[in-house]
């Protein structure tokens, strides 16, 4: 599309593209020289300060991979938890009695409409109020409550969307050859609205990833986010060299996934031509009224 | 069993969430769009910019984002958005680290916007001799909007819930005053349902409203 937006470029067209590309670079420039300059300033471009992570492996054994191990411990617990319940939420939601089909509705509608911090911090209190967890696990308890309880929400409407993108015809033809309505669900519709369902299933673990800096950011969870301020005390006030490292570490973890997700919803297209759509890596924002969509946190 | 919450200041911390909602969906809206035109347009080095820009932001951690504003532009860059007063400044660095995450958001809604409309409408506008700035303004975009009110509202929608990050840099909004409550009060049920409440409150009618503003707006095809 975007290029049929204009037309081959004649001598004016060009020269314009020149002058607006030198003035971009212009802009661009001014503000690395005015990033430079200031870094220059307050003395974090040093070498010293960059030394504990480029110039040995101390800073990543003690303060980075502790931090990254909690993230990924946090991340993965919370999909292997949310996924099932998703499933059985979406599952539960398509239901013909509607004493099962409007409770869960409003459950899940519930939950996608509170932000997840609200949902750790109350996991965090629910945990110190009524449960013996020990005080140095509160804060994963609570940060993966929280994942859960958004994330499996998210995650029944991806499978319940997922389901819906099948031809009729395939629950028609279960029920055809007499297939009871749970024997359908299980062996005829979700195991191919599985592989429509991945893409979207992959990109929400990028949002689980994201959404779990929260922890250390706001709670006291011990993951790669609240590695930055020890490290920056210990080393010297090297905030920004430490920063700049957590974040290219999440960076890249969620650039890995979100190519993965987009070369399998390619993958998919191409694949299968019989059964229904696949689900855009992109929008989780599927099928729902209110969807919690494509910001994620 | 209500009465400690006269204590505190819930409606103006709700009010702040309403703030930095509305003033970071002007802001991304407008560098959204900015975004988009500049990955359908026709200099290569600025499609190549915002398709780093979005590509980079899309998968940063909001708090990381909030946490750079604080420690990176103000403790370091010294950026104080024009405020001599500690709150204020840090308000205006949650719009603005808000503003730039949703921004990619609103880039990638409107790009599969442009794309909802027929190619033919881009050449006849082409045919009668518009520019690129004109085919866009007056042609494509005006389409694009109307057929993307849906996503845009669930990106606003996921921009109300994610101004709870703010509370990392202090911003008095609900999070932190839910956090401030929840440590004070032995009420944990009973905090949290309200705030659960007042959530709901602030974002199922933004779907609903939007869908049914989505539905009047659509150019049928």
């Amino acid at each position: 599309m975007s290029s049929l937006l204009y037309d081959a470029q004649g001598p004016r067209a060009k020269r314009r593209n020149v002058a607006l590309t030198v003035v971009f670079i212009a802009a661009l420039a001014a503000l690395l020289w005015w990033m430079y300059g200031t870094l220059q300033d307050k003395q974090q471009l040093e070498w010293a300060k960059w030394k504990p992570f480029f110039g040995g492996t101390e800073a990543w054994t003690t303060y980075i991979l502790p931090g990254l191990e909690n993230t990924l411990k946090a991340a993965a617990l919370a999909m292997v938890i949310a996924l099932p319940l998703g499933a059985v939420l979406g599952i539960a939601r398509m239901s013909d009695h509607a004493w099962i089909r409007v409770p869960v509705g409003v459950v899940v509608e519930f939950f996608r409409a509170i932000p997840v911090l609200i949902l750790m911090i109350f996991g965090l209190a629910l945990y110190s109020e009524y449960t013996n967890v020990s005080t140095d696990d509160r804060p994963l308890y609570a940060v993966v409550t929280g994942l859960v309880l958004y994330n499996a929400a998210v995650l029944a409407e991806i499978v319940r969307a997922g389901i819906l993108a099948l031809p009729k015809g395939q629950s028609e033809a279960a029920m055809a050859i007499g297939l009871r309505k749970g024997q359908t669900m299980r062996t005829i519709l979700l195991p191919q609205a599985v592989t429509t369902m991945l893409p979207a299933i992959v990109s929400q673990v990028v949002v689980i990833v994201k959404d779990t800096a929260l922890g250390g950011g706001v709670l006291t969870f011990a993951d790669l986010i609240a590695a930055v301020s020890p490290m920056s005390s210990y080393y010297g006030a090297n905030t920004i060299a430490s920063f700049t490292v957590v974040a290219l570490i999440f960076i890249a973890i969620n650039f890995a996934l979100t190519t993965f997700a987009s070369w399998l919803e390619q993958r998919l297209r191409r694949a299968k031509k019989s059964t229904g759509a696949v689900l855009k890596a992109d929008d989780a924002a599927v099928a729902g009224t209110a969807g919690a969509g494509a910001g994620g946190v | 069993m209500f009465d400690f919450l006269a204590d505190y200041d819930l409606l103006g911390a709700f009010w702040v969430t309403v703030q930095l909602t509305l003033l970071s969906a002007v802001g991304s809206l407008i560098w959204g769009t900015l975004l988009a035109a500049m990955r359908v347009g026709p200099v290569p080095l600025m499609r190549g910019f915002g398709t780093v820009y979005v590509n980079t932001v899309r998968n940063t951690p909001l708090t990381v984002i909030i946490l750079f504003t604080s420690l990176g532009l103000f403790q370091t860059f010294n950026v104080t958005m024009g405020s001599d007063i500690i709150d204020t400044t840090n308000f205006r660095l949650a719009v603005l680290g808000l503003v730039a995450y949703t921004s990619a958001f609103v880039c990638e809604a409107l790009r599969s916007g442009i794309n909802t409309v027929p190619i033919g409408q881009a050449e006849a506008a082409r045919a009668i001799g518009l520019n690129f700035t004109q085919v866009l303004t007056l042609v494509i975009l005006p389409q694009a909007f109307r057929s993307v009110v849906g996503p845009l509202a669930n990106v606003l929608i996921a921009l109300t819930k994610n101004t709870t990050v703010a509370a990392a840099i202090g911003v008095a909004e609900a999070a932190l005053l839910m956090k401030e409550m929840i440590e004070n009060e032995a009420q944990l049920i009973l905090i949290s349902a309200v705030f659960a409440f007042g959530f709901v409150c602030l974002t199922l009618p933004t779907g609903l409203i939007m869908g049914w503003v989505g539905k009047k707006v659509a150019v049928k095809r």
